[in-house]
Order: C-alpha cells, then structure tokens, then sequence
C-alpha cells in the first residue's frame, strides 16, 4: 500500500521537520510512513459512529494553576548557555523574514 | 453588513475585510507558567524553564487566563465550549520550543457577535487562547529585516497569555474596521481582559482584504496584512492594499492568495509570502495539556460578574437622550455616560448635556456632579446663561465642584434682565444709522452681515453677558420683522 504516501511527501514532511533525508532514508521513511496510515486506515474501517473522539489518554480535565507569580530563572545562568549573547540577549544567525 | 456605495474604496468595487486581534491578557503570569506576565523590563529576566522551551519542562494552564478567556468569549456572545490546545508547529528564533501552543480545531470561545457603536452587528467566529511569542531585535544592515546582520532575542514576551479574537469577513471600508477595533478595545479594557494598547503591542491587528466587482456573490482571492500598528495604519493599508488589487484586476491580472506587509513609511503593502510559501504548521493536540471544560458554574460566575458593557451603556444612554446609539458613544467612550444619564434624569436638555461632554469635557468631568451639571444646562436653557458663560461656568466646575448660580454670579454672569439688554441695542442702533438702514434694507445677505455687527457690538458692550439669540430677536423686533 506503498500509494498511501509518496517519496514527495515524505521529502516535503522532512523539509518542515529541518531534517535532511539521504535517497536511502526517503525510500525507507516512504515504507515506514506507508505503514503508519495502513494502521490509521484499519481504525478508520471500524464503525466508531457511538465513540467519542478522544484527545488526551487522560480522563482528566482542567488542570490549572492559580496566578501567582513564581520565581524566574538567573538571568546568567540562562545566557551562559546560549553559544552567542548581546546585550543580554541571545544572538541569532540573520533571521529571513517573519515571524509567522 | 450594508451594501452600502458610499463604502466603496474604488467606485464599482466592494472591499471585504476580516481581523484577526491578538490582545496579551492582563494575567499577574505567563499562560504555561509562574514566569511574570509583564511589559518592559530588563531583556531575559521575566524568564523560567518553560518560556525558554527548555527540554523536560512541562506547560499548567494559568486559571485566570482561562477565566479572562471566557469573560471575552461571552461579552463577544460566543458560545464557551470545551477546548483542546494544538501545537502549532514552525521554526523561528523568537519561538524556543520550535511550536507554537495554541488552540486549533476546539476553540474555547465559538460563534459569537459584537454591535458596532452604530447598533450594526459584526460576526466573531472564534476567541481562542494561545502562547505569544519572545521579541526579536534586528540589528545590522540598516535595521531592515531582509538586510539584518543578525538579531537579538528577548524572551520575557514569550508565553504571555493571548486571545486571538477571529472576525467574520463582514467589514466593507477603513471606518468599519476601524468601529471594529475600537470597540472590541473597549470591552476588552471594560471587562479587565486587557489593557488594549496597539501602541506597545499588547493589541495586534491583522487585516484579510479581498475585493470583488459590487453586486458579487463569490469573494475574491484575499491577501492578509500584517504589521499593522494603530487605527490609523489600519484604514491606510485597507485604502492601500483594495487600491492595489483592483489595479491588478482591472489590467488583467490575477490577485495572488498572499501574506503582506504595512509599510507605515512608505504607505504600502509589500508581499512576505506566497500561498505556496504559506507555512504548513502541522497542528496536533498538545500531548502534554488536558482538555479545558469549564463548567456550568464557572461560565455562569464569570457571566454574572461582567460589567455593563459600552453596547449596553450607550442603549441606555441613547433612550435617556433620545438619540440614536452612535450619537451616544462618545459620550460613553468617554466614560461620562452615567454623569450624563443622570443628569437628564435630573431634568437637563439632554442635547445640551452631550454637546458639553463632546466639546467641553474632553479632558474629563472632575468635581462636576449631575445635579450641578443639570442646574447649570438649565440655567442655559433658561437664557440665564450664555453658550459662552455656560462653558466658563462648567470649565469652573469640573475645577472645583460647587452651585453654578453661585459660581455664576462670583464670574459676574449676572443674567441682563430683558430691558436693560433692549435698551443696549436701541442705543446701538442710534449710534449706527447706516448699518442699520443696510440691516432693514431688505437684503438678507447685509441682513446677516449687520445682525453679526450688531451682535458683537452689543457683546462688547455687556463684557459678552448678552445672549447672542436674545439680541437677534431683539433686533428682529425693532426692524419690524
């Protein structure tokens, strides 16, 4: 059922996840990938007509925290990790255009 | 909304506009964690693990996030429903964790609508909350993005509470969208959801613009504008941008689905992206945040602890007065609606009373109470007092508070008994034969021109405590009219 999802497809997905696929990798990742949606379409098969969609495993609801203000982390400490810092800032390559 | 034709930017052409408003919610903490939620500040210092994206912390929802969300979402008169949070999915320095968490497919407010101060409704599809992001500084090659050497980031502004508010496509010109705006401001700052500033950013308008010949069912293919930063930019980048599309339809060409940015400087729009450009974000649920299902209770609490909202205030207003709901709504905006319901309540010409809100207490009421307020617009009316007087007196109390008659009669506003007026003008026009043989000649552009001489000689003559409308009918009189 490798027409599930083409080569393209994947190469695309890859493109948006940043990852740098070798030939090799997209066949395989093709196959792989072919695999997950035959198991999506098994499900898919099933009369879930009386299911409820579910979005979390959890039977829970409502986690919040109240608004209270915490502490925060040392400035510092927190650049110290950062490779490049300006200004108390973190410095990043030339960014292309905008934020979405 | 109306179909209108004096709406139409270009002749023939119907502009369609929906906006899309981020408002940063007045939250004590960030959305995901106990980080502060606060403008300004030293760079990175408003900062913990989860705004930072840092590996292994987990995002709580901030409870009165979720409370100011639902306040939103029912004084835009949505439906409250359950909601799931999404991770939105894209690369971008300003962003650590490489997702954005917002709200996809089960918004928390659905299907809602907001009167316009002229009573016209506007369609929201929905109001849902999501993370904002940190604040990347340009630096280097002149400051423009494109041209930039590298950038700084901030990230106190990262996971600050949002609600993303989504209009209908229901605007047709700049003064609707700019209605729109002002008024979804209004409420958020009335409920206590926002502050509402455009000017530091905590309230951020992006605009779809389409056009399409008038009469067309089908929308034209919409492009959205971004960077918009007051009222002012958004009406010139709707002018601008359904300017710029029907140009490229009327030559012959096709507008492009694309995503563009104002340029205040040079008053235009220029593109940043292509729809085949357009960022695929991957939404999925957020594995680690559970579904938000307030309860009957809770919406209903949130619901009976709203303030009268600006609609209801200039209903109400508008029936005391007598007026319709967009004459009414400056004076509400201005927050003098209750000084001024209560004043017509208290007997005062409720033309009178808006027309000194309007011109007279722009810089706000002060000491003045309605009863003061209602005494000294019916010393107006009565003709105790002059416009001009009337203004002094109210300027006096807005000041100082106190009795208009004796704030009055300590500015010597003593009311000229209707005598010693007549006989001002009868010694008037003694004095001046010919101007007033031009005034009785029976011409009325020289009768207009003298009663003006008239009136500001007798002005000058009583130190302005005559009434101008007084002296005209006097004059009338005498001339025989």
């Amino acid at each position: 059922m490798t027409d599930r999802i083409s080569k393209e497809d994947v190469a695309h997905v890859a493109d948006l996840a940043r990852l740098n696929l070798t030939e090799e990798e997209l066949e395989a990742f093709t196959g792989q990938l072919a695999d997950v949606l035959d198991h999506a379409a098994d499900l898919a098969a099933l009369d879930l007509v009386d299911v409820e969609p579910m979005t979390n495993p959890l039977p829970m609801r409502n986690v919040l925290r109240p608004d209270v203000v915490g502490e925060t982390s040392d400035r510092a400490e927190v650049l110290a990790c950062a490779p490049s810092v300006e200004d108390e800032q973190f410095r990043v390559p030339p960014v292309l255009g905008e934020s979405p | 909304m109306s179909d209108d034709a004096t709406t139409e930017i270009v002749p023939g052409w119907e502009t369609v506009i929906g906006l899309e408003v981020h408002a940063e919610l007045a939250t004590a903490t960030k959305l995901f964690s106990d980080a502060p939620n606060r403008f300004g500040g030293e760079p990175n210092t408003n900062v913990d693990p989860v705004s930072l994206g840092l590996p292994g912390s987990l995002p709580v929802l901030n409870e009165q996030a979720v409370e100011l969300a639902i306040r939103v979402g029912l004084s835009l008169h949505c439906r409250v429903q359950r909601s799931v949070f999404a991770r939105k999915n894209y690369f971008y320095p300003d962003m650590p964790k490489d997702f954005q968490i917002s709200q996809y497919d089960l918004p928390i407010n659905e299907e809602g609508w907001m009167e316009l101060a002229d009573g016209r409704r506007v369609g929201i599809e929905r109001a849902h909350l999501e993370e904002d992001t940190g604040k990347s500084t340009h630096v280097g090659g002149g400051g423009r993005i494109h041209e930039a050497g590298h950038s700084l980031v901030d990230y106190n502004r990262a996971g600050v509470p949002l609600i993303e508010i989504v209009g209908a496509p229901d605007l047709r010109c700049a003064e609707d969208a700019r209605a729109y705006v002002s008024e979804l401001r209004s409420i958020l700052v009335a409920i206590g959801a926002s502050d509402g500033k455009m000017e530091e950013g905590s309230m951020r308008v992006d605009c779809n613009v389409s056009v399409r010949p008038v009469g067309d069912a089908e929308l034209g293919t919409r492009c959205e504008i971004k960077n918009i930063n007051s009222l002012r930019s958004l009406g010139r980048a709707i002018v601008y941008e359904s300017r710029r599309q029907v140009d490229l339809i009327t030559a012959g060409e096709r507008v492009e689905q694309q995503t563009r940015h104002w340029n205040e400087d040079e008053g235009r729009t220029h593109k940043l992206r292509s729809k085949e450009e357009a960022y695929d974000y991957r939404y999925f649920p957020e594995p680690d945040l559970v579904p938000v299902d307030p309860s009957e209770e809770w919406i209903e609490s949130v619901r009976a602890a709203l303030p009268v909202l600006p609609r209801e205030r200039r209903h109400r207003l508008a029936e005391a007065a007598g007026v319709d709901t967009a004459t009414a709504s400056l004076t509400v905006e201005r927050g003098m609606d209750d000084l001024a319901v209560d004043a017509i309540g208290a007997g005062a010409d409720p033309t009178r009373v808006l027309v000194h809100v309007e011109n007279n207490l722009a810089d706000g009421a002060g000491a003045l109470t309605a009863a003061s307020f209602a005494a000294l617009v019916a010393m107006e009316v009565g003709g105790d007092l002059t416009a001009t007087q009337a203004k002094t007196v109210l300027a006096t109390l807005v000041a100082g508070g106190g009795d208009p008659a004796a704030v009055a009669a300590d500015l010597g506003f003593e009311a000229m008994d209707d005598a010693a007026l007549e006989s001002v003008v009868d010694d008037l026009i003694a004095a001046h034969p010919e101007d007033w043989a031009a005034f009785t000649s029976g011409d009325d552009k020289e009768r207009k021109k003298k009663s003006g001489f008239f009136v500001g000689k007798v002005m000058k003559a009583t130190s302005g405590q005559a009434d101008g409308r007084a002296v005209n009918e006097i004059l009338a009189r005498r001339a025989g009219a």
